[in-house]
């Protein structure tokens, strides 16, 4: 009975972080990558005096404290949560990896002060001064998603101390930091925030052009959005690729459950779909290409890809969660591809496409793909991390805090993100239905109250 | 370098209780206002305190990453038995946060600004009564580490007499040093004498509620106070603060508003280094008399060392900007946001 409870506590616990995890990451993102559109519009106002570029500036500015606002508390939250859910994690790895927590911390006081420039700014400051302070907004964004992602990155790839009979010696931080999978991770995740972010506020536009309001203003703004999403979704398979290379690599269980690869073998088959049956071994109903998750894994068709069956069943990740998770952002990322480079073809070749009722549509209805893809390669790495919170060091079940009740906890907090999201939601909805009156210089009921 | 990351432990937890303590003081003194006072003090706060609120607010988080990456030890060991007000006062700053921008950055002004105000006010006050209750924890040695009994350990360790205390003694605090800060920045008459209103009401409840404090401790003999009043630096730290209210006065006659800020920060600076002082370098101290001080972990050295690096060089981003970021936007003095009735 005790043990049933305290698996509970174990389960609620990862849930929480998940859950908390899963809804900053969208707002991290935005908060990354919504500033630079903010900063393009604002370069063009400055450069044109177009007032239709200052309308889209604050409209985006608009947007960007909203969620700035709800990404920094719930990045305050999680850098408690850390501590008050897996507090033997923190004991023995804060000191490891705190290095990228504490730039992290210097970036995030950067970006915060220089909201407080760009939002009150307006007609206070040398344009161009206040123009760089909401460039910085995004700069010092990236940078900390960078730094949190390295953090992350240490605990697939620990590295920086020695592991001698339970007891972290010889701490290295900067090794720490700089960890075999923090590179691949780090650019992997920020093309994703460009991606994700962009084919939403892309997507927005669309919607509202082929409702025939205030076209020209969200034509503008349609084209910043659609073309940063286009290129970062197309340099993604690239990024993707290093990835899938240093997993294979460094953590061979969690290759093995995208895969859903269960014998070792040369020439090993890449399984598209398919549902994998952990008794039996098999993928049922899967496409296999022989030879490419070697080629892809390892550069070299020959080479065997370790299965899951070499893998100590306790050392195993959950593999249908980390399978189906991998197959969705594979698929939706070779969506993304796809209407990327339609996209690009016709802002090169074909111009008159760009009117055009479908292609629209198109981005109407890619707009929650990005996020989607990018929630779902979430899970992959921190699901196919399992049974692990420091890959091969110390087990996710043996770092939650003692203290009972997590489930009770767990029940609070996704009480409160749900009230969030409706309300986060809901006046983004009031936000772009009032385009025309506050933003939209053209609209003939324009007249911004403050 | 230990040294440089305390120094820094405290600068931020001094400044986060200053400055972030001013910002949900805001929120209190727009608790404590009714009527149509209470509209005048909304814009007068939006104005002030919009700009710098998310800065100030960094405080937090600079000696949160001091303190998981320099002590984890300590750091690990709070949040396990602090577990539920820290909870409690996370919700306040979610709250607090996303209530003030969204209701700064609703596009549709109805009678959803009245929800949001209602929670802005009430995540105002949860929030320092927490963290005033988790302070008390701390060092007061109510914390029960090893009967691992839910509520000796997870409940008692911070519900107590004494921490209920020094929760509202904060929230006092933080009305008082957002009246100070704000009547800084007034130049209405109306404005300035709801302000001194408010400065006088904070300053009588937090002289009540500190000595509350005192009593409570002194008839649970909490050994951190008897010793903080058994030395000469604790004695002479608690004086000035409460002689400073001499000086106080002084300066508001003759209507140096700006200055009172000075005095107003030296008061809570003197309150917490009394404090401090006598129990470093220990941080936290348990029921049974342990403790985990903040002296040096030889395995964690290269931490603290990189930690340090980190802080210096951040300063030289940080500080200048934020210097710049606040008085920007406190060189235009607020001139009342409607007609004086």
């Amino acid at each position: 009975m005790l043990c049933n409870l305290s698996m509970d506590d174990f389960l609620a616990a990862r849930a929480q972080m998940a859950m908390s995890l899963g809804f900053h990451i969208i707002f991290a993102c935005v908060g990354m990558v919504m500033p630079f559109f903010m900063a393009s519009a604002h370069f063009l106002y400055l450069r044109t005096k177009k007032p239709l570029y200052k309308g889209l500036t604050r409209a985006w500015s608009r947007g960007v404290a909203l969620l700035f606002a709800t990404g920094a508390v719930t990045g305050t939250m999680l850098s408690f949560e850390l501590g008050l859910l897996w507090p033997v994690f923190m004991q023995h790895a804060g000191g490891i990896f705190g290095m990228p927590f504490s730039l992290e911390g210097t970036a995030f006081f950067i970006e915060a002060i220089a909201i407080g420039f760009f939002l009150y700014g307006w007609d206070r400051f040398n344009p161009w001064f206040h123009w760089a302070t909401g460039l910085i907004v995004g700069l010092s964004g990236v940078a900390s998603g960078i730094f949190v992602v390295s953090a992350n990155a240490w605990m697939n790839s620990p590295a920086g101390f020695d592991y001698v009979d339970g007891q972290y010696l010889n701490i290295d931080p900067v090794k720490a930091m700089f960890n075999d999978a923090w590179f691949p991770q780090a650019l992997h995740m920020t093309l994703a925030a460009f991606t994700a972010t962009g084919f939403a506020v892309a997507g927005l536009h669309a919607c509202m052009m082929l409702r025939n309001k205030n076209i020209d203003f969200h034509r503008h703004a349609f084209r910043i959005a659609a073309f940063c999403a286009c290129v970062a979704a197309l340099l993604q398979p690239l990024s993707g690729d290093i990835s899938a290379k240093s997993v294979a690599k460094r953590q061979p269980a969690k290759l093995a459950a995208m895969e859903a690869h269960f014998k070792t073998e040369a020439y090993a088959p890449l399984i598209i779909g398919g549902i994998p049956d952990e008794s039996t071994a098999q993928v049922r109903y899967g496409i296999k290409i022989p030879g490419l998750l070697s080629f892809l894994a390892h550069g070299n068709p020959a080479k065997p890809v370790t299965g899951l069956l070499d893998i100590p069943p306790d050392q195993r990740p959950p593999i249908a969660v980390t399978h189906y998770a991998f197959q969705l952002m594979i698929g939706l990322g070779i969506l993304l591809c796809l209407l990327s480079a339609t996209y690009l073809f016709a802002l090169t070749v074909k111009k008159h496409w760009l009117t055009r009722h479908w292609l629209l549509k198109l981005f109407v209805g890619a707009a929650p793909l990005g996020y989607i893809a990018l929630e779902a390669g979430w899970v992959v790495t921190e699901v196919g991390r399992q049974p692990w919170i420091i890959y091969g060091i110390m087990r996710t079940a043996d770092a939650v805090t003692p203290m009972p009740g997590i489930r009770y906890s767990f029940y609070f907090f996704t009480l409160v993100f749900i009230s969030l999201s409706v309300i986060v939601v809901y006046l983004m909805y009031r936000q772009i239905s009032m385009t025309g009156r506050l933003y939209d210089p053209d609209d003939p009921d324009y007249n911004p109250v403050k | 370098m230990l040294y440089i990351v305390i120094a820094y432990l405290w600068a931020s937890i001094c400044l986060y209780l200053l400055l972030g303590g001013a910002d949900f003081g805001a929120g209190i003194v727009e608790f404590v206002s009714r009527g149509s006072d209470r509209q005048r003090v909304r814009r007068i706060m939006y104005r002030a305190i919009g700009p710098v609120w998310e800065a100030n607010h960094m405080w937090l988080i600079i000696a949160i990453v001091i303190l998981f990456a320099g002590f984890p030890l300590i750091y690990s060991t709070i949040s396990t038995y602090m577990h539920i007000p820290l909870v409690l006062m996370l919700l306040g700053i979610i709250a607090r946060g996303t209530a003030f921008s969204f209701r700064n950055y609703d596009a549709v002004q109805d009678d959803l600004q009245s929800v949001y105000s209602h929670i802005f006010t009430l995540a105002s006050l949860i929030t320092p009564f927490f963290l005033g209750i988790i302070a008390a924890a701390t060092i007061s040695g109510s914390i029960d580490h090893h009967t691992g009994d839910f509520l000796s350990s997870y409940v008692f360790s911070w519900l107590n007499p004494f921490g209920i205390a020094t929760g509202l003694f904060t929230v006092a605090i933080c009305g008082y040093l957002a009246s100070v800060y704000i009547i800084g920045i007034l130049s209405d008459p109306y404005d300035i004498r709801l302000m001194t209103a408010n400065i006088k009401r904070f300053i009588c409840i937090a002289i009540i509620l500190g000595a509350l404090v005192f009593f409570i401790a002194y008839l649970q003999r909490i050994s951190l106070l008897v010793r903080v009043f058994g030395s000469i630096t604790g004695q002479a730290a608690i004086a000035l603060a409460t002689l400073s209210l001499i000086a106080q006065v002084i300066l508001f006659k003759g209507k140096h508003y700006l200055r009172m800020r000075f005095i107003a920060a030296f008061q809570i600076v003197m309150i917490l280094l009394a404090v401090i002082f006598q129990h470093y370098p220990i941080f936290l101290s348990f029921q049974d008399g342990s403790a985990l001080s903040l002296a040096e972990d030889e395995n964690n050295r290269a931490a603290i060392y990189f930690l340090g690096l980190a802080l210096l060089s951040g300063s030289v981003l940080i500080l200048p900007a934020l210097f710049y970021l606040m008085y920007s936007f406190d060189k235009k003095r607020i001139t009342s946001s409607s007609p004086s009735k």
